[in-house]
């Protein structure tokens, strides 16, 4: 693909005023949402945006309800905050009180923080706990039009339905929590176009990462991504928040879909969303906060859909990768200080220079994350699996985004399908995406993973090597022994 | 820091931690993201990466012990939204960091605790960190309001948002206090969105 192929610059949007009058140019979902949800402009220039849906997890939050204390503040509006636990909680199963004492007092200390506050808190014994950018948008909480903030970079998934959502650090949260508001510049807006039709073996996972790989990992900067085109109209809710989740690796803070049909099919029937006639003027409402189609983009790019092959991670950041039948990249292919990162990533992953991704042995196999661990991506997964068996020697790993689609992959057998084949099928969670339960790679393994960062250290030990990629690759290199390119494991008639 | 939280200048000696794209992950590993305080994050930034180094990692080089001025590569901070990134240097006793870029959300924490974050054009970059490194008792005094670095022989012109400028220069850094004002226009944002009315309105 041609680096600058398909960009262009327009102009910042603006009104035209002519002679008959003010002609509005048209406007993006961002700019409605935005201009919806803004209580004021505040004097260094950044926004005061109202948050309508807050999502706290294990991790972030103590310290911002220690924060609320000292200044003796409340919960400002405890029914627009929603809580759960996914990071720590350990995926084998364990009952409480954990066997690991910080996960224990991380879990006491988000049930002490909540206590009184009325903030609806998701865990087991509920049925409903899972990771958080999971469980927001399959419990119907995340809707079309929405601000959405949560303490963890990943919030982006949410924007698969059409709404604007932040990662935040831990002072923001006390600020969500104490005011629903928080400060906030507005992002500049970035249309990425693809067209055409993925092949068979090619999934929105490949899809984030080619547009991650050609544009770099800190190409998002400043910017909103709205993805637009046949392949995203074509996806499916699961396949959008795939691509919206990892917007943030392509440094972008927000990315989103607008709404459309595939969206309110799936909303519409969930827990807390709006039903009957209040469903309908929902619908209206979510369909107007779309982008006009005359709408002002500050950059635009495409990719071509059928161009994209699987891809690989070979580095230590998710920019670093390659298609699936590509080289690994030479530093001498470059100059200047992507030469030393080149360099860098080589000697961490222990990879050669031009050498081939595939073929490269692994010793772990992850299927799970905010990413990857949705009922299709475990359909994905199992349906490369059945019948095939993982080499002794390598731990395998399915781990369920809730325990809704736990039970949900149970109903239809898949848990059976991925045990006989050798993989563990685990309790939902974060689990071994950042290894802050007992999942972890340990000395300098190499984990095939369909979770988003493979930064050094990632997975748990610091010389761990993760290859990121999408579930089904996983599971065709958890059943090879090594990377693999899952399109010679499908059948060709589909 | 002077009265109510105005930062106009900080002044220190340097950290050089060279390399692009030095992300959340590395500066502080999720380990120690099990705890429920901040305050003992900052002997633990950088932890994996000195243990790689055997003792030659800058936060354990002698020469720049006591440093106040760290001073990095391009996209600083990728990752995470975590804010133990910055508290951990915070506690290590980081009070600004100048460098290419940062990473948006590593950005905005650090303005939120009260770290100004500054920018250079790369050889600018290079420049500081060769200095700190030949000279490491070397001063940087930086002028937060207008971005200039003194080093006593030279002045580095570096950038700063104007908005994080302000929020130093006014002591406004901590947004609670001011996003707590707007009471009333926040009850109004509340009863006016459809989605919060629960659609009775529309
Ligand atoms: S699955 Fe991984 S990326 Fe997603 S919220 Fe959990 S730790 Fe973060």
């Amino acid at each position: 693909m041609d680096r600058d192929s398909g960009i262009e610059r327009c102009g910042g949007s603006g009104r035209i005023i002519g002679r008959l009058g003010v002609f509005k140019m048209g406007r993006t979902l961002l700019d409605k949402v935005w201009e919806a949800h803004a209580v004021r402009e505040l004097p260094n220039g950044q926004t005061q945006l109202f948050i309508g849906l807050h999502l706290v997890h294990e991790v972030t939050s103590p310290q911002a309800f220690q924060m609320l204390r000292e200044r003796g503040l409340n919960v400002r509006y405890p029914d627009r905050t929603f809580a759960t636990v996914d990071h720590i909680i350990p995926t084998d199963g364990a009952e409480r009180p954990f066997a690991d004492g910080m996960a224990e007092q991380m879990f006491v200390a988000i049930e002490d923080n909540l206590a009184g506050t009325g903030i609806p808190f998701f865990t087991r014994s509920g049925g409903r706990q899972g990771i958080v950018h999971v469980i927001g948008p399959e419990l119907g909480l995340t809707q079309p039009g929405m601000t959405i903030a949560c303490g963890d970079s990943h919030t982006s998934t949410h924007g698969a339905f059409g709404s604007i959502a932040f990662g935040i650090g831990t002072s923001q949260v006390r600020d969500v929590l104490a005011t629903q508001t928080m400060a906030v510049g507005k992002p500049r807006c970035r249309r990425i176009t693809v067209d055409g039709k993925l092949a068979a073996g090619v999934y929105a996972k490949d899809v984030i990462l080619a547009i991650i790989g050609k544009l770099g990992v800190q190409g998002g900067a400043g910017y909103a991504y709205e993805y637009a085109g046949e392949v995203f109209d074509g996806m499916t809710m699961d396949e959008r928040m795939t691509v919206c989740n990892m917007s943030i690796e392509g440094g972008a803070r927000v990315g989103y879909v607008n709404p459309d049909a595939t969206t309110y099919a799936y909303i519409a029937g969930r827990e807390y969303a709006p039903a009957g006639n209040d469903l309908v003027k929902a619908g209206a409402w979510w369909g107007a906060m779309a982008s006009d189609e005359n709408a002002v983009y500050d950059d635009e790019t495409a990719l071509e859909g059928d161009l994209i092959p699987p891809m690989v991670t070979w580095g230590i950041n998710p920019g670093q990768v390659v298609g699936v039948d590509s080289r690994i990249p030479s530093p001498a292919d470059v100059h200047g200080p992507e030469r030393q990162s080149i360099q860098e990533a080589l000697d961490h992953m222990q990879l050669r220079a031009g050498g081939s991704i595939t073929g490269i042995p692994i010793d772990v196999a992850f299927v799970g994350s905010c990413t990857n661990s949705r009922i299709s991506d475990l359909r994905e997964a199992a349906r490369i699996v059945e019948g095939r068996r993982v080499p002794k020697k390598i731990k395998a790993l399915a781990v369920p985004g809730s325990q809704r689609v736990k039970a949900e992959a149970e109903a239809e057998g898949l848990h059976e399908i991925f045990r006989s084949a050798g993989f563990e099928w685990r309790e939902a969670g974060c689990s071994m995406c950042l290894a802050m339960n007992p999942d972890k790679l340990v000395s300098d393994q190499v984990c095939a993973s369909s979770s988003n960062r493979n930064f050094k250290g990632r997975q748990g030990s610091p010389f761990g090597r993760t290859l990121l990629m999408s579930p089904a690759m996983v599971a065709a290199a958890a059943v090879a022994g090594e990377v693999v390119d899952v399109r010679s494991m499908i059948p060709v008639s589909g | 820091m002077t009265k109510e939280g105005i930062i106009c200048s900080v002044t220190g000696t340097g950290i050089p931690v060279r390399g692009n794209d030095i992300d959340t992950d590395r500066i502080i590993p999720a380990r120690y993201l099990r705890e429920i305080t901040f305050e003992n994050l900052g002997p633990h930034a950088f932890e994996d990466d000195r243990k790689q180094l055997d003792g030659r990692h800058p936060f354990d080089d002698q020469r720049f012990s006591g440093g106040r001025v760290l001073v990095v590569n391009r996209n600083f901070g990728s990752g995470s939204s975590r804010e133990h990134a910055p508290q951990a240097l915070m506690r290590h006793g980081i009070s600004a960091i100048v460098g290419e870029s940062f990473a948006e959300i590593f950005l905005g924490n650090c303005t939120v605790i009260g770290i100004p974050c500054l920018t250079l054009p790369s050889e600018l970059v290079e420049s500081l960190q060769s200095l700190v490194e030949e000279a490491p008792e070397t001063e940087l005094s930086i002028d937060v309001s207008t971005g200039a670095i003194s080093t006593g022989q030279a002045t580095y012109q570096a950038e700063i948002p104007e908005s994080i400028q302000q929020a130093f220069t006014t002591g406004a850094w901590d947004a609670l206090a001011t996003l707590l004002e707007a009471d009333h226009e926040i009850n109004d944002m509340h009863d006016g969105l459809p989605y919060f009315s629960g659609w009775k309105n529309h």
